[in-house]
């Protein structure tokens, strides 16, 4: 082992994406889902961060958009726990199989 | 000098009031609605004089022929340059002759009707319809647009349907309405298309330059006539299908079936659509396309004058035996129409050989006097006994002498008695035949002398024959015969039908516009009157007194009187064909096609979509995380495909 290449990166980043798909699909909290979906959006990050630092190191781009990402992903968040809280006063409940009444 | 916009109130003026009666009238004042529409036809009226006076006076009159003069003409739908509907008023002798004719009528019928149809209770709404009817007959007399006419036409077919089926609680007057309706109908597509022909070669819908094109030596004559579809030409197509929607208005055979039944509508309508102004759209519509008949096509001209013909002597013959005093008169005009017609076919374009065309505008003008009287008076007659039967009437002249006597005179312009005003329509309809073809005159005089014996019927059956006396009703004394509004126009009408033989038509209205001279010989009308007497005398001696004479004379006939008392089984033709052979060929597969075929299809689509969404409905479970896992497996599969498989 002599230096953390970006093979490395990447595969925190794949650990870090399939988690939060796996979360994303299992937990049936709301509030887990959201945060499942915050580890996607950090495994993306790091791939701009990573593919920034060893490819284009001299650009900043992948910063820039890292920049973003996070600033979105703020106000999603913002957005999704607003929703969550409205279900929560309808329903009861945070649960995800509740908020089932857009089916057929 | 002529007034456009007051030409345009003529027809502007009857829509006015029935726009006025159907929206407010009706609801608001009801019992005025008589006068408003009588009103606003007097106003008509007196235009319609003014306008006759100014064009055959002052203004119609170029070197001493008269003119085609349009003095409004408002482009309705362009559709090329060339080609275009117009709204428009065309005036020269006939339709001058006709709005005074249609107007003058009217005004008789409004009048009359005040009296006769008191109590109805859609009273109002007669008027109203009575008012449309005489907008869309003043429109199409003043048409100058070959579609204007049509359009009017089938308004006139509208109003009259209305009329007809007034009492739309009668399930007859309902079949008379829908069968009137639907006969003219389908006469009208052939009209439809013959005015599709027509204006396709002439590349015109107006009359005048379509009328121009069609008689001068022009490429667009050529074109029509080099055009042939079954070994006839394109003109003659064109004509003859404009001529079936004539004859289908007119009431010419085969397509008079609608005629006698119309008789369920009120009598005073029968006096003012089917006798006088409607029933005559035909004669005048192929008066107006007269100078592409006689000059470019004589062929179709001649066939004119067979149906015309053939239908007056098979209507007289008809009338003889029916015992309906309506349907009489129904027969009655559909053979006078004959006349007309026939009259138009033997003429020719100018000069001396138009006299068959001048005769057919003159008896059309004293047969629209007469008839309307004549079915007026048989309308109070129904109102006072109320019976349409022969068999219920008889002795009635001690009752009822102004309609005695009004009736009398009727019947006797209509036989062509010396001076009464068919007799010189029909003197001139009988020379123009004789010049022309001797085997129409034979029929036509023939006619003639049918003509004055059932019209005689007619009348001694009403006003003679037995004592009269009053079944069941119990009311027809103190009822009287009618009111002062119901005698009126009796009274007017007859001294019109005294005096309208003495209009110098031939000065007036002619196929060229000139002055046309007549002869009139002595010698020629002895054998017309001559026959006609004797028409009257045999009904005279037949029907004065009651006897058994006509019921022998039926039973000598045997099937001949039979047949005819039956209208020739034409109506059961039509009902074999109609519901024997096209129901079932033709109605039946189409319904089973219908049904099976183009609904089966349709529901197939349905039923197949509503099974596929059944089946797949499930799918939608409304659980966040099943749909999240198909999109994660879609896009795997498609990250599979475009990295692995799409190379």
């Amino acid at each position: 082992m002599n230096e953390i290449g970006l093979t490395h990166l990447l595969f925190v980043s794949i650990a870090l994406f399939f988690i939060g798909v796996y979360g994303f699909l299992t937990r049936r909290n709301m509030i887990t889902m959201l945060m499942s979906i915050e580890l996607i959006l950090n495994s993306v990050n790091i791939n701009f961060i990573a593919f920034n630092k060893y490819l284009y190191a001299n650009k900043l781009d992948g910063l820039f958009f890292t920049i973003f990402v996070i600033t979105i992903a703020a106000a999603e968040a913002a957005v999704a726990i607003a929703i969550i809280i409205n279900l929560y006063r309808n329903t009861r409940s945070i649960d995800v199989e509740d908020a089932d009444t857009m089916k057929f | 000098m002529l007034n456009s916009g007051l030409i345009a109130l003529i027809p502007l003026l009857p829509i006015i009031s029935f726009i006025l009666i159907s929206l407010v009238g009706r609801k608001y004042f009801p019992k005025l609605c008589s006068a408003v529409a009588t009103l606003a036809i007097f106003g008509s009226f007196i235009l319609s004089l003014t306008v006759a006076y100014q064009y055959f006076f002052q203004v119609g009159k170029v070197n001493g022929i008269y003119q085609k003069l349009i003095p409004l003409k408002y482009v309705w739908l362009q559709f090329s340059p060339n080609v275009s509907i117009d709204m428009g008023i065309l005036l020269d002798a006939i339709s001058v002759m006709m709005i005074v004719v249609v107007t003058f009528i009217s005004l008789m019928v409004h009048i009359y009707s005040m009296g006769y149809m008191k109590g109805e209770e859609r009273y109002a709404t007669y008027y109203s319809f009575l008012s449309l009817f005489t907008f869309s007959m003043l429109g199409l007399v003043l048409a100058c647009n070959i579609f204007q006419i049509y359009i009017f036409w089938e308004l006139v077919g509208v109003s009259s349907f209305l009329l007809i089926g007034y009492y739309f609680n009668k399930p007859s007057a309902v079949a008379a309405a829908k069968k009137a309706f639907i006969v003219t109908r389908f006469a009208d597509l052939g009209f439809l298309i013959g005015i599709l022909v027509l204006a396709y070669y002439s590349g015109t819908l107006d009359f005048q330059s379509m009328i121009g094109r069609l008689t001068s030596h022009s490429d667009q004559l050529s074109s029509i006539t080099a055009a042939s579809f079954m070994g006839i030409s394109a003109l003659t197509w064109g004509l003859l299908l404009v001529f079936i929607g004539g004859a289908g208005k007119s009431a010419m055979f085969p397509l008079h079936i609608w005629l006698p039944d119309a008789m369920e509508g009120p009598t005073p309508v029968s006096a003012l659509i089917h006798a006088a102004t409607m029933v005559v759209a035909g004669v005048y519509l192929v008066a107006r396309l007269f100078p592409i008949f006689s000059i470019s096509c004589p062929e179709a001209l001649n066939v004119v004058a067979y149906v015309g013909i053939f239908s007056s002597f098979f209507a007289a013959i008809i009338a003889c035996t029916q015992t309906d005093i309506k349907r009489v008169l129904a027969y009655s005009t559909m053979s006078q129409i004959g006349y007309m017609m026939f009259a138009l076919g033997v003429s020719r374009y100018g000069g001396e050989n138009g006299l068959g065309y001048m005769a057919s505008m003159f008896h059309l003008f004293t047969h629209a006097m007469f008839k309307a009287l004549l079915f007026l008076g048989a309308g109070s007659v129904i109102h006072y006994v109320h019976s349409n039967e022969m068999k219920d009437m008889g002795g009635l002249r001690k009752h009822m002498p102004i309609t005695h006597i009004t009736f009398l005179v009727a019947c006797l312009a209509i036989a062509g008695i010396p001076p009464f005003a068919g007799f010189f329509s029909k003197e001139e309809i009988l020379q123009a035949a004789f010049h022309a073809n001797k085997m129409i005159f034979v029929i036509a005089i023939i006619t003639a002398a049918i003509t004055a014996f059932y019209m005689f019927r007619l009348y001694f059956s009403i006003f003679w024959n037995k004592t009269y006396v009053a079944h069941g009703h119990g009311h027809d004394d103190h009822h009287g015969e009618g009111t002062f509004t119901m005698k009126l126009p009796l009274v007017i009408l007859g001294i019109m039908s005294i005096v309208a033989g003495f209009v110098p038509f031939s000065k007036l209205v002619t196929s060229d516009g000139l002055p046309l001279v007549t002869e009139f010989h002595i010698s020629f009308s002895i054998a017309p009157v001559l026959l006609a007497t004797g028409g009257i005398l045999l009904a005279l001696a037949f029907y004065k007194k009651e006897n058994s004479k006509p019921q022998s004379m039926a039973n000598g006939l045997g099937a001949l009187y039979r047949s005819a008392y039956k209208k020739f089984y034409i109506d059961e033709i039509y009902l074999f064909i109609t519901k024997k052979l096209v129901f079932n060929l033709i109605g039946r597969p189409a319904a089973w096609f219908d049904r099976n075929v183009i609904d089966g299809t349709i529901n197939l689509v349905g039923n197949g979509t509503a099974g596929i969404s059944n089946a797949i409905k499930t799918l939608q479970s409304g659980k966040m995380q099943q749909y999240a896992s198909y999109f994660f497996t879609g896009v795997i599969a498609f990250v599979i495909l475009f990295i692995y498989l799409w190379t």
